[in-house]
């Protein structure tokens, strides 16, 4: 997992920044870690992605974090040319993709590190982050070597 | 308890629809109201229930109930399963007057999104709406806003798998369009070509700006009385035949692709059961049509052609006027205006009364109403007819 050549700068980065709350902070802290986290479930050992209070499939309430392997690949994704907030202007079109993770998850995410013109459904990826803050890194994916 | 043909829609009222501003969602839907209880022949003393489609109005809660004035409501209540609420609430009325609960329930649906010097797109995206949650802020920090992001991808994928056609979603489009120009009530109806659908603009591919439902500000209210009630009314009865609903789920796991297969097999099925009708039967169909990749899903989804080959099957325009398939006959979301559920519902009323004008389907025993939300999340299924069995 490598980090991105040119990391964003705080004075200029205006895009919108998440927030953690209890139930992300170890989403997020490990995304400070360089660690892509999910939720894994101790009974039926299921990967979950968004946050969840319970298993989404037997319903244990023994829910722990573990870190992904960071592979997956491109399930779908899609190219945004409306600008809908002014934090991407600069960028548009820009893409907005969904991963395969190797766990079974699928992450909403960016895929960066090859145009947009040469995405395919079924490329493989692997996780990379950018740090956008002190407290603050997002996993996005790029082609994978 | 029995709902097939024992309650009708007795009234329809749709407000003038689009870029109206200074008037507030509650403000339409009292109007939306009051026009349904003219064109069916009550008055507002005659309503006892209020059925209230939930969205992102912050009027549209159940103090509408003093807005309007409404007193001793014995069934009341705001109802959401986002774009399939509509059929939902249908299905509420027609048993709460079944039980005897109430004997007249308006059903409304109001929104004023729009306003001047902001974008459509704007009214439901962008970084204010919804609240920054971490799992909403991060969606927005990757960039997807509102729904066109999800309804893209799902689109994008179903391309993948199956080889649909940018042009074949135009082809959905420009048959609406010809059925919006002979809608006296549709924003849009100027003609549009498949060129000009290919060549507007991108919003998020590959959905181009025709591929994506209209934003109206505006009401519609319809008045669900019992089938004996509805019958000494102004209006032809438009009785509920059947009612389903199907919400798949979407576990964001591989095991599933709720944007390829939605609730809309599961819903359709029950709904149909109900009425005791088959899928054959049905002569017009008035489908949920945020995205003109919404409209392919569901046909698929039904059964009106197998799974993957909806492309093909609506390329030839079929779902367009003298079609074999007459579709969203107003124009839909996409050309006529954006009601949610109550779009595609209030052009089902007119159609099941023969009250089309110009675009009235000559054939016109049964309707199926469809609804939707969420990313293809939720589906409603409603059978409408002139007749009470």
């Amino acid at each position: 997992m490598t980090l991105l050549s040119k990391d964003a700068d705080p004075a200029t980065y205006n895009k919108p920044i998440p927030v953690p709350d209890e139930a992300t902070r170890p989403f997020f802290e490990g995304a400070k870690r360089h660690e892509l986290m999910l939720q894994r479930c101790t009974a039926c050992g299921i990967a979950m992605w968004p946050v969840k209070p319970r298993c989404i499939k037997c319903f244990s309430g023994e829910v722990e974090w573990a870190p992904a392997s960071g592979r997956g690949t491109l399930y779908t994704f899609t190219l945004v040319h409306q600008v809908f907030d002014p934090g991407f202007a600069d960028e548009i079109p820009h893409n907005v993709s969904v991963v395969e993770l190797e766990e079974g998850v699928r992450f909403t995410t960016n895929i960066v590190g090859c145009s947009n013109t040469d995405l395919r459904i079924g490329m493989p990826l692997e996780v990379t982050f950018e740090e956008i803050t002190d407290e603050i890194s997002l996993p996005k994916f790029k082609p994978s070597r | 308890m029995r709902i097939k043909g024992e309650a009708a829609i007795a009234g329809l009222g749709v407000t003038p629809m689009g870029k109206i501003y200074g008037r507030s969602a509650s403000e339409f839907a009292v109007e939306a109201i009051a026009l349904a209880l003219d064109d069916a022949g009550l008055e507002k003393k005659d309503v006892d229930g209020l059925l209230i489609n939930a969205n992102t109005a912050p009027d549209m809660n159940p103090m509408l109930q003093m807005t309007l004035g409404l007193e001793n409501l014995a069934v009341l209540n705001v109802l959401n399963a986002f774009g399939s609420t509509a059929g939902t609430m249908l299905f509420y009325a027609a048993a709460a007057i079944e039980a005897g609960l109430a004997n007249v329930i308006a059903l409304v649906y109001a929104d004023a999104p729009l306003v001047p010097a902001r974008s459509a797109s704007a009214a439901y995206s962008g970084r204010g709406a919804p609240a920054l949650s971490p799992m909403w802020g991060l969606k927005a920090a990757y960039g997807e806003f509102g729904a066109n992001c999800g309804y893209a991808l799902a689109a994008r994928r179903h391309m993948h798998e199956f080889g649909t056609t940018s042009e074949q979603l135009g082809a959905i489009a420009v048959a609406q369009r010809k059925w919006a120009m002979m809608n006296p009530w549709a924003q849009m109806r100027r003609p549009l070509t498949l060129e000009e659908h290919q060549s507007s603009r991108y919003i998020a591919e590959p959905l181009h700006l025709f591929d994506c439902c209209l934003v109206s500000n505006g009401g519609v209210a319809v008045i669900v009385t019992s089938a004996e009630r509805a019958r000494s009314l102004k209006q032809p009865p438009v009785y509920i035949l059947g009612i389903g609903q199907g919400s798949p789920g979407d576990n964001q796991r591989h095991e599933r692709e709720p944007g390829l297969y939605t609730g809309a097999r599961q819903s359709g099925e029950q709904a149909l059961r109900m009425a005791g009708v088959e899928l054959e039967d049905i002569d017009i169909r008035e489908l949920y049509d945020c995205y003109t990749y919404t409209v392919l899903v569901t046909l698929e989804d039904y059964g009106y052609c197998p799974k993957g080959e909806g492309g093909a099957f609506v390329a030839d325009g079929k779902l367009g006027p003298g079609g074999s398939l007459p579709t969203n006959t107003g124009g839909g979301q996409l050309s006529a205006y954006y009601m949610w559920g109550f779009t595609p519902l209030s052009e089902g009323v007119v159609q099941a009364r023969g009250q089309g004008g110009e675009r009235q389907v000559p054939k016109n025993d049964l309707v199926l109403v469809s609804g939707n939300g969420g990313i293809l999340n939720y589906h409603s299924t409603t059978i409408l007819s002139k007749h009470p069995s």
